[in-house]
């Protein structure tokens, strides 16, 4: 019989995760702390061609690309003179089960099913254990997800008992947890107990997954405009978003076109609180992971994460829930379409972009999600008053998670506000060498840093020396 | 309704990790409480009752013994109240459009 406590259970981690994922991630592992991205991901993933085929049999990819013409106008209207930038927005809420994670899970389902795996399990509150489930339906593979859900009232944040309802009516089997990160303990129980793949978001698959949706936006870009977008903006979380989308932009040819990420600011409020749980209004595209994630994207359910969003991000912006909720609004009441929430903070920092940046420049949001009970501003903001957060039209600058939701008065009031990447890369850096002295690395390692985080071998020295 | 018969669909209780098992990471308030999970499937006692310990067949077939909590439960999510903040913004921004054009 296995010993099923939670010491043993994690201690068998890496032998239950290299069964349930089928990579040697340890063969790509170089020096002291290097590890060749670029082969894990060549070796590992799957092509372009193939990705676009996969995903075309289950219903995903080739979504809409729309301009925003009424939003736009409000841009023009608070620009200066000789700014405003036009805003396209990807409808990815038209893929089957309603997200851009159906690109991730797609890949990740289709590598399964070839791998002879039975089912399928991933660890996850968000829009993609809806997708892993839709798209194990449409292969024939049992599916089981496993969400942080409930505070310990069992009060339930409506966005994710909202995704529950959309993995059961797909057939997966959902499992509910109360706060706490040991929900990876009972994850790994599952995947030794079942045997079953784990289509973890961090996976090459999960992030190759994403691709063909940086890819699509550069070629539909060209055949509507002539040209590459200047801007791509990606809501940022756990970084495969952000990640894939770059890298696909690049396989299209789009090299020049920047790549801004875009977060909930969700400062001061822990991730892994019973009591501030349920006084969040955003259960992802937040800080909370968001920043973690960039500066150690290694704490994941793999052990090497495929998403690294330092290797991409040009900017990082934040911006308010207010901010948040009223973009939505707007989507609905001027541009005459409904979408949820969470798929709208890339949006919220477009517009503060469009209006700084120079008339005619092209600004694509990559990304839109389904709406509906729980996952809507009307839902999360009557939950948000419930939980005592006082919700108001005023300045943006008094929104405080965990207290106040403000919204703007006005379309001008919307201002994103940068992060200093420069920063990020500083406490990443820190990160992945901790416990080592410069001189102990290796050459290759240091040229691992240096592509990493994007600035020279100098400077990696001079952080290290810091 | 606080009985079930075989097959009815119904929720099960596990705590997974006690008040004092929880690990060490995490926060104070979140240690207070035991880390508990929920599981739904088919009931597969021929009878059964409210905070009786069950088995079920979940929807991917595996078996799951645990704490009978609800039987046919409800998904309560809806679209919430109507939020004045909403409404006032759609308002303005109506306003806003209607100026420019």
């Amino acid at each position: 019989m296995r010993d099923l406590t939670y010491c043993a259970v994690m201690g068998r981690k890496n032998e239950i995760m290299k069964k349930a994922v089928g990579i040697d991630y340890s063969e790509f592992e170089f020096g002291k702390i290097g590890f060749d991205y670029e082969k894990m991901m060549s070796n590992v993933a799957y092509e372009m061609d193939d990705m676009i085929n996969i995903q075309k049999e289950t219903k995903v990819g080739n979504t809409p690309l729309f301009e925003l013409h009424n939003i736009n106008r409000l841009v023009k209207a608070n620009s200066a003179d000789g700014k405003g930038g036009r805003i396209f927005i990807k409808d990815e809420a038209a893929n089957a089960s309603g997200s851009f994670k159906a690109r991730r899970a797609a890949i990740s389902v289709y590598h399964a099913q070839k791998m002879g795996y039975k089912g399928v399990i991933a660890a996850t509150s968000g829009n993609y254990g809806a997708a892993v489930a839709s798209q194990a339906a449409q292969r024939g593979l049992k599916c089981i997800i496993v969400q942080e859900v409930f505070d310990s009232q069992k009060k339930g944040q409506p966005e994710i008992v909202e995704k529950a309802r959309k993995c059961e009516a797909f057939g997966a089997e959902v499992i509910q947890l109360t706060v706490g990160p040991e929900l990876f303990y009972t994850f790994l129980k599952l995947l030794e107990e079942t045997g079953f793949f784990n289509a973890s978001l961090y996976t090459p698959f999960g992030i190759a997954g994403v691709e063909t949706l940086g890819y699509e936006i550069a070629e539909q870009m060209n055949s509507m405009e002539g040209r590459y977008p200047d801007y791509v903006v990606a809501t940022h979380a756990g970084g495969g978003n952000l990640t894939g989308t770059a890298r696909g932009l690049i396989k299209a040819g789009a090299t020049g076109c920047k790549v801004y990420g875009a977060s909930v600011d969700l400062k001061g409020l822990h991730m892994a609180s019973d009591k501030d749980f349920n006084r969040k209004s955003f259960t992802t595209g937040h800080t909370g992971f968001g920043i973690p994630f960039a500066t150690q994207p290694d704490r994941a359910d793999v052990p090497r994460n495929a998403a690294r969003v330092l290797r991409y991000m040009d900017r990082y912006l934040t911006v308010t829930q207010g901010e948040v909720f009223y973009v939505t609004e707007m989507l609905a009441q001027i541009e005459g379409i409904e979408r949820g929430p969470a798929g709208n903070v890339s949006l919220a920092a477009a517009i503060s972009l469009a209006m700084e940046v120079d008339e005619g420049k092209i600004i694509v949001v990559q990304e839109t999600e389904y709406t509906g009970a729980g996952k809507h501003p009307m839902p999360q903001l009557t939950f948000a008053r419930e939980n005592g957060i006082k919700i108001y039209r005023g300045e943006i600058r008094e929104n405080v998670p965990g207290k106040t939701i403000v919204l703007p008065r006005q379309f001008g009031q919307i201002k994103a506000v940068e992060l200093d990447l420069k920063k990020m890369k500083e406490r990443y850096v820190g990160n992945v060498t901790k416990g080592f002295k410069y001189e102990e690395l290796t050459e290759d390692d240091v040229k691992y840093l240096a592509d990493e985080v994007r600035i020279d071998r100098v400077e990696i020295e001079k952080i290290m020396n810091k | 309704m606080s009985k079930a018969t075989k097959g009815i669909w119904v929720e099960i209780e596990n705590v997974v990790l006690e008040v004092g098992q929880r690990a060490p990471q995490v926060p104070e308030d979140t240690k207070n409480t035991p880390l508990i999970m929920w599981t739904k499937g088919l009931l597969i006692d021929e009878e059964a009752e409210i905070g009786q310990e069950v088995e079920v067949e979940t929807l991917s077939g595996r078996l799951a013994r645990g704490k009978m909590t609800a039987i046919n439960p409800r998904f309560e999510h809806d679209f919430g109240k109507p939020v004045d903040v909403l409404v006032e913004t759609g308002i303005s921004l109506k306003k806003e459009i209607g100026g420019i054009r």
